[in-house]
């Protein structure tokens, strides 16, 4: 409990981007003197080179019978298909859901020059390729993976944690091997990054194994199996003790001076200091749990620690839950909701595969592959849904809205996340793209910037993953807050300065700005409304300040759309 | 699929009046907001009413980092656990409470004070969840602070100031969680100050022109995707925080009206300020107020940590109560200090008092509590675990939300359709007065 005492400590800021060289000083010669460390990298590296052939067998099919199926609910709805959204749009999804941003206008001129067919799936396999995208996909899931909350300093480490999944997001290592390690890896949190999974439910020196079997359920099942920690599933026919069975397995985790081991001796115990324990509290008594799974029991592994024997579990090929949950968590990433809300609740499989079950279709194909992301990924976003426009005609009354909604007929509106908002707002900003490799100085300024904007700014999702409107704080760290200012002010450095500067008259000045900050152009009516900002100002740069302003305070900019 | 949105915004339509003059007409009218939402100042009539005639508030006084019950409320001089800390008698008798609040014993008997919270929440972030919604953290919901709810349950008539306003930089901000971001509180870092971001960067004019500007972008959104966009509140959340932006309620956040003595009441210090705005955020109608002192969590150094924590909070908190009573305000509001934890008996090598959910206390006053009251006890020398007639923090919670009023046992869907309960426990009959 003591560890307060470290994470509270804090420097001055201005004293931060000197301490952050430092830092990253000893990160480099720690890796330099790592020799294990690095291979396990060039190990990582060679995955994608032995995976690279089979990423190349085509999509077309699953994608075509998913666009049947949606036709076909479509049609039984009475609902018509929107109309193809036009690539610039598609680029911005792409970017939102994979890069964590807008394309910058250096992005948008490089689509833009590439006007072979294909352009799209080029720029999405160039997003794929870029660690960036690995970067935003790892902070997305580790959200679900080890929760928000900071955890106990000593033992968690999330920098780690996230920075090793996105490792093996970029070498596309099988989804599966990936999650066998975080199930059952043993070591230190520091050497071993994916014990942190295991880490992060500490609590006191004590590894907390209800936390864990939860999130196994839900993230790698599709099932809030920790409802069943109280009472028994509403509708899975899971019950309390199948939990506890599942939340046995983590119970010969433990920490110790060389990270977290497994302790044959350990048994999961339930008595009354237990939460699980409410209804045994009755009786007074405790007792031991034994390693339990709700279903499947013929696919635990054998021979190897309780954890090792659960991921065999987890991660079997008969186990559709598996490939369903992260179909439903990538097309949810895609397209801004899941496919089945809350998105780690989904019904249970049928009994065999059904063509009628979109998450089955994804799920086969994914499993069929080597459970490869990228190539769940490519898939979704070939889908004809994700590349529908956000309007369509039954948009204008609320019944119209709901069948649209249900069917998949247009692409939905969801809020932009904290962490895209802020992407955005930075890709607005400047005009060339924000490289993980910019100068240190710059990412320390904007890692302080993106604090303080966080800080201001709170959050927009509920604990369901659906969109919450706007609250007032946050329409005023739009309209009014320091980063927005600092955004749309005319200087050598902005977009907006060098918009203002550089353009070579007021309509090419509008369409600039319309591409940095919502990747189209204006159309007639927005030009002859917004063209007077910039012509009846005193300063081209004044009037671009009030173009960037407006566009970075309307809907579309913190709506996906 | 359930819908996810909401699509009845209920309260934040509330208390619509008459039309607007000056600044505020140029901005509202300039992003075609018509009249709408201009709402006169706070009729004065609903501020002035007092007594339990008034709509009820909780101001929540938030310890943040663990105070030590030793050195605040429930100190043992001359037994193993209770250091050096001193006591002194207070108005009620028989309690005796740290030396460092002569001001506070002065006014202890407007409190119930409870010696018996216990929890079993040891970390910060969930132990304040835990305190402040009253249920344990739950990965599958956000729970409500009791802020929150109080916001939510609580009337509030021609109030252009956020229903709830938290004071001061807490660092695991209380949230709406199921009952929607729109209960999140309001959050001014500098306590003491008018809240940030309320003042536009350019002139009337240009900002004029850019309202214009992006009523005419929000229409162009809209075409093609009118009900979605709708659905969006975009607009709407725009219009409230002009509103805010222009409010004559904003004065509540000046301090320039207050005489010196009564700053002077409070104490030299942001939270001292801060608690005098906060008595101004009550008395202009807004439900729910939390301020927020940072600096408990001493690890090591407790003891003179504690003493200097107890300047900032002695005289604000006796001034603020005070105050409270002298505008006919404690008896519409409910007064709730404490922190996410207390601290360990036991004195650890750095001179310092870890943390410890197993017992630790709490202040609550005003509306509907039966004040003037210790409930459970500690063991001096620090060596029984669990206090004596100990105090569950559900029951805690349930007991807040009844002495407001608010049906605590009311089930509430979330936005999947679970219900949830606004509180899982029982109130404590003998913290409420019996008319409550």
């Amino acid at each position: 409990m003591t560890d307060q005492r470290f994470h509270r400590f804090q420097l001055p800021r201005q004293a931060l981007p000197a301490v952050a060289l430092v830092v990253l000083g000893l990160l480099v010669g720690a890796a330099a003197r790592n020799p294990l460390a690095v291979r396990r990298r060039a190990q990582a590296a060679s995955a994608v080179t032995d995976r690279s052939a089979g990423a190349t067998l085509s999509t077309d099919a699953t994608v075509a019978a998913i666009d049947r199926l949606l036709a076909e609910n479509r049609r039984a709805n009475g609902v018509e298909a929107a109309a193809a959204a036009d690539n610039l749009t598609i680029l911005r999804r792409l970017w939102l859901a994979l890069g964590g941003t807008i394309p910058s206008l250096e992005e948008i001129r490089r689509f833009e020059a590439d006007t072979a067919p294909g352009a799209v799936d080029r720029a999405l396999a160039t997003l794929l390729a870029d660690r960036r995208s690995a970067d935003a996909l790892a902070r997305r899931l580790a959200s679900p993976l080890v929760g928000d909350e900071k955890g106990e300093f000593i033992v968690f480490r999330r920098d780690r944690f996230t920075t090793w999944l996105a490792d093996q997001i970029a070498a596309n290592r099988p989804w599966d091997q990936t999650v066998r390690e975080m199930v059952s890896a043993r070591g230190l949190w520091t050497d071993t990054p994916a014990v942190n999974f295991i880490t992060q439910a500490a609590a006191n020196g004590v590894i907390d194994a209800d936390k864990l079997a939860g999130r196994v359920s839900r993230v790698f099942l599709g099932a809030r199996l920790d409802c069943a920690q109280c009472h028994d599933h509403p509708f899975a026919a899971w019950k309390q003790g199948e939990f506890e069975g599942l939340a046995a397995s983590f119970a010969q985790a433990k920490l110790s001076p060389v990270g977290v081991e497994d302790d044959p001796a350990r048994v999961h115990r339930i008595d009354r200091t237990s939460v699980a324990a409410l209804a045994t509290a009755m009786t007074g008594a405790g007792r031991n749990v034994p390693p339990r799974v709700p279903f499947g029991a013929e696919w635990l592994g054998s021979g190897g620690t309780h954890r090792e024997n659960l991921a065999a579990w987890v991660i079997h090929t008969d186990n559709r839950r598996f490939d369903r949950a992260i179909a439903n968590r990538m097309w949810s990433l895609l397209f801004g909701t899941a496919w089945h809300e809350p998105v780690d609740d989904i019904p249970e499989p049928g009994p065999t595969s059904s063509p009628d079950d979109l998450l089955d279709l994804l799920a086969d194909d994914f499993r069929e592959h080597g459970r490869d992301l990228h190539r769940l990924i490519k898939v979704i976003a070939a889908t004809e849904a994700f590349r529908f426009a956000s309007t369509h005609p039954d948009l204008e009354s609320a019944e119209g809205a709901a069948r649209v909604k249900a069917t998949w007929g247009a692409f939905p509106l969801t809020r932009l996340t904290p962490e895209q908002m802020i992407g955005a707002m930075a890709a607005t900003t400047s005009l060339q793209t924000f490289q993980s490799h910019s100068h240190l100085l710059t990412r320390t300024i904007r890692f302080f910037r993106e604090t303080d904007f966080l800080r201001e700014y709170g959050q927009v999702v509920d604990s369901q993953g659906g969109s919450l409107p706007a609250t007032i704080p946050q329409a005023l760290v739009q309209m009014n807050g320091k980063f927005a200012r600092e955004m749309v002010e005319a200087n050598v450095v902005t977009a907006t300065g060098r918009i203002a500067g550089m353009a070579r008259d007021d309509v090419a000045r509008l369409e600039v700005a319309f591409l940095v900050a919502l990747t189209r152009r204006p159309t007639s009516e927005e030009r002859e409304s917004l063209l007077p900002l910039i012509t009846l100002a005193e300063t081209k740069g004044r009037g671009l300040e009030d173009v960037m302003w407006t566009l970075f305070n309307c809907p579309e900019f913190s709506w996906n759309h | 699929m359930p819908t996810r949105l909401r699509t009845s915004v209920g309260p934040r339509y509330e208390g619509i009046g008459s039309a607007p003059t000056g600044r505020r007409s140029v901005l509202l009218a300039a992003a075609s907001l018509g009249l709408s939402f201009a709402l006169p100042a706070l009729p004065a009539r609903a501020a002035r009413r007092r007594g339990s005639e008034r709509p009820r508030s909780l101001l929540v006084v938030w310890l943040a980092g663990g105070p030590s019950q030793l050195e605040t409320f429930d100190p043992h001089p001359g037994h193993a656990a209770g250091g050096p800390t001193q006591d002194i008698s207070t108005v009620i008798p028989d309690v005796r409470i740290a030396a460092d609040y002569p001001r506070l014993a002065e006014v202890l008997d407007r409190f119930a004070l409870v010696r018996s919270l216990v929890s079993k929440e040891g970390d910060h972030e969930r132990g304040q969840y835990t305190v402040k919604t009253g249920y344990r953290p739950d990965p599958t919901a956000i729970h409500p602070a009791l802020g929150a709810i109080a916001a939510h349950e609580l009337p509030t008539t021609g109030l252009e100031l956020p229903r709830f306003i938290a004071l001061g930089g807490a660092e695991f901000p209380s949230r709406g969680g199921y009952l929607g971001n729109e209960f999140d509180p309001y959050r001014v870092f500098a306590p003491g100050q008018k809240g940030q971001n309320l003042v536009p960067h350019v002139p009337v004019d240009r900002q004029s022109r850019r309202l214009g500007a992006l009523d005419s972008l929000t229409r162009s959104f809209e075409t093609g995707r009118g009900e979605a966009v709708r659905r969006t509140f975009h607009e709407h959340t725009l219009r409230e925080a002009l509103t805010l932006m222009t409010s004559e309620q904003l004065a509540a956040f000046d301090l320039d009206g207050e005489s010196e003595s009564v700053k002077g009441l409070y104490g030299d210090s942001d939270f001292g300020r801060g608690c005098l705005v906060a008595r101004r955020l009550i008395e202009a109608g807004v439900r729910s107020v939390e301020i927020t002192l940072q600096g408990f969590d001493t690890h090591a150094r407790n003891f003179a940590g504690h003493s200097s924590q107890a300047k900032l909070l002695d005289p604000a908190l006796a001034a603020l109560v005070g105050d409270l009573e002298d505008r006919d305000l404690l008896e519409s509001t409910v007064v709730l200090v404490m922190g996410e934890f207390g601290r360990t008996p036991s004195i650890n090598p750095l001179d310092g008092r870890d943390h410890w959910p197993h017992g630790f206390s709490c202040l609550l006053g005003g509306a509907g509590i039966a004040t003037g009251q210790v409930i459970g006890s500690t063991d001096p020398e620090g060596v029984a675990k669990q206090p004596a007639d100990p105090v569950e923090i559900p029951d805690l919670s349930a007991t807040v939300l009844a002495a407001l009023g608010i049906d605590f046992a009311r089930e509430v869907a979330t936005l999947v359709g679970r219900p949830m309960k606004l509180s899982a426990g029982t109130p404590l009959a003998k913290l409420l007065r019996a008319e409550a």
